[in-house]
C-alpha cells in the first residue's frame, strides 16, 4: 500500500534515538535502576530516580481495603481513610493543607477493596515534608469530630449524586448480579444509610486494627537518589509497629451464573441510559491473565474499542462509547461490556453485544487481529511509563502482584508467545453467552 | 523556563514549532487548526466538532479502520480536541514510529472523504455523545448558563453544537466547512521530543510544503455588547443536589489582566494550570473553599478560567450543601469578593500562588506530550512566547493588580448565576 511504503522507507532516517540508550532498556524499569529493600517491619519500598523532572511522586497501599467493613457500616475503610488527612496529634487540618498547597505539593488516601491507597506529589525539595505528612497522617491521626460531620456531609452528597449517575448504577446493579453473595457486591463508598451509621469510635477502631506495616507498600520515584529515598522513608515508617493486623484473608470463591440475568435500574429524565453485561473474568495470577487481557483488547479495546466499538458504534452508529473492560487483581475482576446510547435502542445494543460475544467463544481471533493487539501492548509500554506518576503504578503493579522487578524487560517475549488457542481458551473459560449478568441504567 | 524552540514558516503558511527532548525514546506531534465552536453561525453549531469526527473516517490513504488500527499498533497514544477558539489532533509514538503520524495528519488535512453513509452514521454516535452529556446536570446548567452569558457572540452554543443542527446539518455543510478551515495557512504543527531538528524539519518539509494554501477563511464578528445587569437562571432537574455557578466576564489571555485575574483565581479557589496533561492540587486553604465548605455551606467549591481569543467567562462551580440555601451560599461568595475587593492580598498569598504555579508547570513538565502540546496552544491565542513567560508573568502581579480585578471582574452586575435544582425540591436551611 501507498501509505505504508513511503512509511518505512523514511522511519528510521531523522528519528533515531539520541537518548542515549537502546530504547527499552532506557525506558522500562528492571533490576538495574530500580531499587527495593523491605524494612524489618516488613515495610516494602521500591525507588526509581528520574533527574529529567524536578519533582517527586510518591504512591503506595496497605491491606485497609472495605473487604473489612462490616455490612451495616460499609463505605467504612473509605470514609477512615479519608478522615486520616482532617487533622492528626500534631497538626490540624488548616496546617495540614497549608503545609502542602503553600509549596503546591498535593497529598491523598482513600479506601479500595483489598487496600487503601495513597498518593502524593511535591517539588524534590519538598520531599521531606511529604513524607513526614504521610507518617503523621497514617500513625497519629486525630479524627476530628467536626471533619467526620463535614466529610459525611461531602459523601452522602456523593451518594446522590452516585444515584443519578446511569454509568454508576449500572455498575453497581452488574456488580451486585454477578457477585452475589460475594464481598465485591458491596460498594467501597457504601449507602446512604451506612454511612450515616458510620462513628468516630469506629474509625478510631478500623485504623487501630488495620494500620500498621504489614503489607504496607511505597513507591518513591522522581528527582531524588533511590537510597535516599529508601532512607528518608525508614526514618519516618521504619519504627511503625501494629501487632493487631490481621493476617491476610481469603476470599470466598467466586460465584456462578447459572443463567443470564438482567436488571433495569429506573432513573427518570435521563438522555441516555448506560448497559453493562458480562460476568466475573480472571484474578491478576490467574495462568491465562494475560490471554484473556490480550483477548479482551481485541474484543473491545484496540484502536477506536475492537469488535464492540466497531460493531456498535461505527458500524450502527448506536452510541458515542462502547467498550469491553477486563480488570483482574487480587481476586477476580469483572470482564464486561460497556455502552452508553438512546434508551430507545438498549434492546437493540444489548443484542448486538451478545452476538459479539457468542462470535467470541465460538471461533478464536484471526491471528492479525492478534498480531496488532500485542504489538500495541509492547508498543505502549515507554509510553505508558513517560512521567513519575506512570512509573510509580507500574513499580506497584509488579509489587502488589509478585511479577517479579525484570517483568517489563520479560513482557515483550511473554506478550510475542501467546497464541491464538490461548485467547480462544481464556475467552471461553470466562464468558458463556447464557450466563451473563446485563445492567441497565437509564429512564 | 529556558526552552530552545525552532520557528519556521512554510511557503504555503502552515507554521512549525520543533523542540527537542532527548529524556526518553518518544515523540509527540500535534496540529493545531484555528476553527471552533466560535466560527459557527446558527445552523451549523457543532459543525467544527462534527468534522473533528470524520477526520477519523478515512482518506483514500489511509481507509477508515486502517488509520486507528496502523497508530493502535504501534503502541502511540492519540486523541483530538474541539474547543471554542481550535481544533487539535495530536499522537505521542516513540520515537521510530513517529512517521505514520506525520503522514497521517498531512493526508487528512486534504484528503478527508467525508462520505455520506458515513456522515449520517456519525450524525447518531454525535447525538449519542450529545445525551451522554445530557445526563450531566453540570453539562444542562453550564449550557443555559452559556447562552444566557452569550447573546451576540458566537460563544454561546456549546462545542457539540445544538440538536436541532445536529439533526439536520448536511454532508455538504460539513465538507465546506472542513475546506474552508482546514488549510496550512490555518494550522500550526508542532512536535516535541526525540528527534533531531534540521531532519525533521527536512521530512515535513517533504510532506507538507507541496499542500497549496487557502483563501483567508472567514470569520464571524459578532462582539458581545456589555451586559446590562445581572442575570439569573434556573435548570430544574432530577436528583436531590443542587448546583450553583456563577460566570464572570473574563479578559482574553492576552490582556494584561489575565495574570492579575489568574492569581485571583488562585486565591478564590485554589491553583489551577492550563496543561493538557499533568493533574492539580487540592484548594482546601483557598478563600473560598474556607468560607463555603468549612462553614459548611458547600460540599465542593472550583473556579477555572480559559484562555480564549475573545473575552470568555471565569466561572466559580459550588455544589450546594444540604443545610444551606441558595442564597445565604451566593451571599458568602459575595462577601468573600467584597474582602478582596476592599483589601488587597498579602505579599505572602501572592508568592504562594507564584510556587503553586511553579509545581503545576513542573508536573506538567514530565509528560513529553504535555510540552508539545504548549507549542501549539500557546500560539493559538498568542504565541508560546506566552508560555514561556507565563511564571515570570504571573511573579510581577501586585496586592493591588489582584484587589483592582477583583473591582473589575467580579461585579454582580456583570454576572450569570445559574442555579441547578432538583424538581420540586423544598428549600432547607439554617436560620
Amino acid at each position: 500500500m501507498m501509505a505504508k511504503a513511503s512509511f518505512t522507507r523514511f522511519s528510521f532516517s531523522h528519528c533515531r534515538s539520541r537518548a542515549g540508550v537502546p530504547a527499552d532498556s532506557h525506558s522500562l524499569p528492571g533490576p538495574d535502576d530500580t531499587l527495593r529493600r523491605t524494612l524489618s517491619n516488613g515495610i516494602t519500598v521500591l525507588a526509581r530516580s528520574n533527574f529529567n523532572s524536578p519533582s517527586v511522586v510518591i504512591s503506595g497501599y496497605l491491606p485497609a481495603g472495605s473487604l473489612f467493613d462490616p455490612d451495616g457500616r460499609l463505605g467504612l475503610a473509605d470514609f477512615t481513610a479519608s478522615a486520616l488527612m482532617r487533622g492528626t496529634a500534631r497538626r490540624n487540618f488548616q496546617e495540614i493543607y497549608d503545609a502542602l498547597e503553600s509549596v503546591g505539593a498535593s497529598l491523598g488516601i482513600h479506601g479500595g477493596t483489598h487496600s487503601a491507597g495513597f498518593g502524593g506529589r511535591a517539588l524534590a525539595e519538598d520531599l521531606d515534608m511529604l513524607l513526614s505528612l504521610l507518617g503523621e497522617i497514617l500513625r497519629q491521626p486525630a479524627f476530628p469530630q467536626d471533619h467526620i460531620e463535614r466529610l459525611r456531609a461531602q459523601f452522602l452528597t456523593g451518594l446522590a449524586i452516585r444515584a443519578q449517575d446511569t454509568g454508576e448504577m449500572a455498575s453497581l446493579a452488574f456488580d451486585q448480579i454477578v457477585y452475589k453473595n460475594h464481598p465485591y457486591s458491596r460498594p467501597e463508598d457504601g449507602y446512604p444509610e451506612t454511612l450515616q451509621a458510620i462513628r468516630r469510635e469506629d474509625m478510631l477502631e478500623f485504623h487501630r486494627a488495620h494500620y500498621g506495616p504489614r503489607g504496607f507498600v511505597i513507591t518513591v520515584v522522581g528527582a531524588v537518589d533511590p537510597q535516599e529515598a529508601v532512607n528518608k522513608v525508614g526514618q519516618i515508617l521504619g519504627d511503625w509497629d501494629n501487632p493487631s493486623q490481621p493476617d491476610n484473608s481469603a476470599l470466598p470463591p467466586a460465584p456462578a451464573l447459572t443463567a443470564t440475568v438482567q436488571e433495569k435500574v429506573t432513573i427518570p429524565g435521563k438522555s441516555q441510559s448506560d448497559i453493562i453485561m458480562g460476568a466475573i473474568g480472571p484474578q491478576r495470577s490467574a495462568p491465562d491473565y494475560l490471554a484473556a487481557s490480550l483477548g479482551n483488547s481485541v474484543f473491545g479495546q484496540f484502536g477506536m474499542y475492537g469488535r464492540i466499538g466497531d460493531v456498535v458504534r461505527e458500524q450502527a452508529g448506536l452510541a458515542y462509547y462502547a467498550y469491553s473492560s477486563l480488570s483482574g487483581g487480587l481476586g477476580p475482576g469483572p470482564w464486561y461490556v460497556s455502552a452508553g446510547v438512546d434508551p430507545a435502542n438498549v434492546e437493540r445494543t444489548v443484542d448486538l453485544i451478545h452476538r459479539e460475544l457468542e462470535r467470541f467463544v465460538r471461533e478464536p481471533v484471526s491471528k492479525e487481529e492478534l498480531d496488532d493487539s500485542k504489538e500495541n501492548y509492547i508498543g505502549r509500554l515507554p509510553l505508558s511509563l513517560e512521567s513519575n506518576a506512570g512509573v510509580a503504578g507500574a513499580l506497584i503493579n509488579l509489587e502488589r502482584y509478585g511479577l517479579g522487578l525484570d517483568y517489563y524487560r520479560r513482557y515483550p517475549a511473554m506478550i510475542s508467545a501467546i497464541s491464538v488457542q490461548d485467547v480462544f481458551e481464556a475467552a471461553r473459560h470466562y464468558l458463556n453467552p447464557e450466563r451473563l449478568g446485563i445492567a441497565v441504567a437509564g429512564p | 523556563m529556558e526552552d530552545p524552540v525552532t520557528r519556521i514558516q512554510l511557503s504555503n503558511g502552515l507554521q512549525i514549532l520543533l523542540k527537542e527532548i532527548h529524556t526518553a525514546p518518544i515523540i509527540s506531534q500535534w496540529i493545531w487548526y484555528r476553527v471552533g465552536s466560535r466560527d459557527e453561525a446558527t445552523g451549523i453549531t457543532g459543525a467544527s466538532h462534527w468534522v473533528e469526527h470524520m477526520q477519523f473516517k478515512g482518506t483514500p490513504g489511509f481507509p477508515a479502520g486502517i488509520l486507528d488500527r496502523a497508530i493502535s499498533r504501534e503502541g502511540g497514544n492519540w486523541n483530538a480536541f474541539t474547543f471554542l477558539d481550535w481544533t487539535t489532533y495530536y499522537e505521542t509514538m516513540p520515537s521510530d514510529k513517529i512517521d505514520l503520524a506525520i503522514q497521517l495528519e498531512a493526508d487528512r488535512m486534504v484528503n478527508s472523504l467525508f462520505d455520506p453513509e458515513e456522515v449520517n452514521s456519525e450524525r447518531t454516535v454525535i447525538i449519542s455523545e450529545r445525551q451522554g452529556n445530557e445526563n450531566d446536570p453540570l453539562f444542562q446548567l453550564g449550557e443555559e448558563i452559556q447562552s444566557a452569558a452569550f447573546r451576540v457572540h458566537p460563544y454561546h452554543h456549546e462545542i457539540i453544537g445544538d440538536q436541532a443542527d445536529l439533526e439536520t446539518m448536511t454532508r455538504d455543510d460539513l465538507y465546506h466547512h472542513y475546506r474552508t478551515y482546514y488549510i496550512p495557512n490555518n494550522a500550526v504543527l508542532a512536535l516535541a521530543g526525540d528527534f533531531e531538528t534540521n531532519l525533521m524539519l527536512e521530512r515535513l518539509r517533504e510532506v507538507y510544503e507541496s499542500i497549496q494554501p487557502g483563501p483567508q477563511p472567514p470569520r464571524l464578528f459578532r462582539p458581545e455588547p456589555g451586559q446590562p445587569g445581572e442575570r439569573t437562571l434556573f435548570v430544574e432537574g432530577t436528583g436531590e443536589t443542587t448546583y450553583i455557578q456563577l460566570a464572570y466576564r473574563a479578559p482574553t489571555a492576552n490582556h494584561p489582566d489575565f495574570f492579575p485575574c489568574s492569581v485571583l483565581d488562585s486565591l478564590l479557589a485554589g491553583p489551577s494550570s492550563l496543561n493538557m496533561f499533568g493533574g492539580g492540587i487540592s484548594n482546601k486553604t483557598s478563600r473560598l473553599y474556607q468560607a463555603l465548605v468549612e462553614k459548611e455551606r458547600a460540599v465542593s467549591i472550583n473556579g477555572g478560567l480559559q484562555a480564549t481569543i475573545d473575552p470568555f467567562l471565569y466561572t466559580l462551580l459550588l455544589t450546594l450543601h444540604p443545610g444551606c440555601t441558595v442564597e445565604q451560599a451566593v451571599a458568602s461568595i459575595d462577601d468573600e469578593i467584597k474582602r478582596l475587593q476592599d483589601t488587597p492580598p498579602t505579599e505572602e498569598e501572592l508568592w504562594r500562588a507564584s510556587k503553586q504555579a511553579r509545581a503545576l508547570f513542573a508536573y506538567g513538565s514530565e509528560s513529553i506530550s504535555n510540552q508539545a502540546f504548549w507549542l501549539g496552544y500557546a500560539e493559538m491565542y498568542a504565541t508560546y512566547d506566552w508560555f514561556i513567560r507565563y511564571l515570570e508573568n504571573l511573579q510581577a502581579v501586585t496586592p493591588q493588580d489582584v484587589q483592582r480585578a477583583a473591582q473589575t471582574y467580579l461585579r454582580p452586575q456583570g454576572r450569570v448565576l445559574g442555579v441547578y435544582q432538583p424538581k420540586d425540591h423544598q428549600e432547607e436551611g439554617q436560620e
